[in-house]
């Protein structure tokens, strides 16, 4: 992919971020910081390319570091969004 | 290794298609009913994303990487099951800094292996556009990773809330930012190893220079703020990268977080620019003084139970305080009490209360309180006037009325509830010698429908719970 596309992507989602988020209920934003928070952990792409190439064992070690910290935030950002989304009810249930 | 333009289609088109999958995460929020479905298909999303990665690479590492993945996700796991709904702001604090991290070292990576990942020229210098996008990623992401771990300590109480000036130090900031920009200018024309590892060093100090002038009630936007930070982070790798997933993701959150600064913001009257200068609440009110020579009235538990019996009408108006008190239980089941009387009870929510966007609401969804009882300031301010006793648990500066009338106030102009225009108001607080974040006296204290409780917000809740049954 050329810079040009690559910016494009970026640019489109900047807007499909704006419009997206602002219709995220007040009530939800507390999950979605822990959601947002997860999927920026993508960034475990650019770990795995690191830890899986040879040739410089530096920057293998880094990239292995790199992979196990994304994966604290993705399974436990997608694991306590789930949690707290659980919690969020409708009326007409009264627990003891 | 393969050159970045050689990646096979059906790649991109994964990448592409785990991008969308984090599209219909976020879109999922828009409705409590619907955001457990987003919150999957964001979990599939990143699976793709890390099934493709791994698949298209010849991994000479891969029980490594199951090891650290293994390591990882279990403290998450673990993290997220345990961790109180109280301590979410810490949580996420820390979670933004492991992004932070995460991206510093893949920075770091690329920059020691850039063959590895297709970043390099015939003579395998690492691409000059590369070179300015790592530089970005490597100081946005050491930005996000210290400015999240004084964040942490701030909200988690290992470091003092208040803010910590140091003198000259918009000076130093704005120096070091043209330093770190000046240095990436300068690596597209020297590849050199102590320009990349200044860059890094430089960004990791103002991240923390940054965040330690701000104080405890700005924290809601600097949360926030960082989140926005590891989003573009994120963005940055992904230009370097040219990956689509990383990039849409990080686009996403960016302007996520930027959104949520902007309405935190705008909830406290405050510029952008103001709350990163910090300092807010650094001058101590001599407010107490003037607060003991008023008068003001005292009440009880009972007499708080048999006002609130006999409301038609309840708006319950939680602040941080009911978070630092967990008072959110007892909460709820005098809210069950009242409306077994036969009492109407909503709950009417600051964008700031608490210490990070949503904060009141996720305490009252764990309490069981439905969520259509809870309202946003601008839908609930109006029925002040037809309600009959507000109930103010924690929160002050938000209820201040002088926000609406006083010039002079340094919240004049900030939102507020309009508690003042219930019939009574009863305010729980611990004592009437403190000021709220902003270093204000309260007028509510002294208005003749006012009615003060004064005790620990959860004690005081247990005891009217008491009163009532």
């Amino acid at each position: 992919m050329d810079f040009i596309s690559i910016l494009s992507i970026f640019v489109l989602a900047c807007f499909v971020g704006y419009f997206v988020v602002w219709s995220v209920t007040p009530a939800l934003h507390t999950p979605l910081m822990s959601v947002t928070n997860a999927i920026s952990s993508v960034i475990i792409v650019g770990a795995l390319i690191a830890a899986a190439a040879g040739g410089s064992p530096t920057s293998k070690w880094l990239g292995l570091i790199a992979v196990a910290l994304a994966s604290v935030n993705i399974f436990g950002g997608f694991a306590v969004t789930a949690r707290m989304l659980a919690m969020y009810k409708k009326k007409e249930r009264r627990d003891a | 290794m393969h050159e970045a333009a050689a990646v096979p289609s059906w790649v991109l088109l994964a990448y592409l298609i785990a991008g969308a999958c984090f599209i219909v995460a976020l879109r999922g929020l828009s409705s409590p009913t619907s955001s457990q479905r987003g919150n999957r298909a964001g979990m599939i999303g990143m699976a793709i994303a890390v099934v493709t990665t791994l698949a298209i690479h010849d991994i000479a590492s891969i029980t490594e990487i199951a090891i650290a993945i293994a390591i990882g996700g279990g403290i998450g796991l673990v993290t997220a099951r345990r961790i109180q709904m109280t301590a979410m702001p810490q949580l996420v604090a820390a979670f933004h800094s492991l992004v932070g991290m995460a991206a510093v070292l893949v920075g770091a990576a690329a920059f020691l292996n850039p063959a590895a990942f297709g970043i390099t020229d015939a003579a395998g210098a690492i691409l000059p556009v590369s070179r300015v996008e790592m530089g970005l990623g490597v100081a946005i992401g050491a930005i996000t990773f210290s400015g999240s771990v004084i964040a942490f300590l701030k909200l988690n109480g290992n470091m003092s809330g208040a803010p910590i000036l140091l003198p000259l130090r918009h000076v130093i900031n704005l120096g070091t930012l043209a330093a770190i920009l000046g240095l990436i200018a300068y690596f597209t024309q020297d590849q050199a190893p102590w320009i990349f590892w200044t860059v890094t060093a430089l960004a990791f100090a103002i991240g923390f220079l940054l965040i330690i002038p701000i104080g405890g009630a700005d924290m809601p936007v600097v949360i926030s703020m960082l989140n926005s930070y590891s989003g573009w982070a994120a963005a940055a790798m992904g230009f370097t990268l040219h990956n689509s997933a990383m990039i849409i993701t990080g686009a996403l959150v960016g302007s996520s977080g930027a959104i949520l600064s902007y309405i935190m913001c705008r909830a406290m009257n405050r510029s952008f620019i103001s709350v990163i200068a910090g300092g807010f609440g650094a001058v101590a009110s001599t407010g107490d003084a003037a607060a003991i020579d008023r008068p003001w009235k005292r009440g009880s538990a009972e007499d708080a139970a048999f006002l609130l019996k006999q409301a038609d009408q309840v708006v319950i108006v939680p602040g941080y305080g009911m978070a630092v008190a967990q008072a959110q239980h007892a909460l709820r089941e005098m809210g069950d009490l009242l409306k077994a009387e036969g009492v109407r009870v909503k709950y009417a929510i600051h964008p700031v209360a608490g210490r990070m966007p949503g904060h009141m609401n996720v305490l009252l969804a764990e309490a069981n309180v439905p969520y259509d009882e809870v309202f946003e300031l601008e839908d609930i301010n109006s029925e002040f006037a037809q309600t009959d006793v507000a109930f103010v648990i924690g929160a002050n500066d938000v209820t201040n009325p002088a926000a609406k009338t006083d010039k002079t106030s340094p919240i004049y102009g900030m939102p507020v509830l309009d508690v003042e225009k219930a019939r009574t108001v009863l305010f729980i607080k611990r004592s009437m010698g403190g000021v709220g974040y902003a270093g204000v006296d309260n007028e509510l204290f002294y208005r003749d429908n006012t009615m003060m409780l004064l005790a620990d917000a959860k004690k005081m809740v247990e005891e009217i719970v008491k009163a009532l049954a």
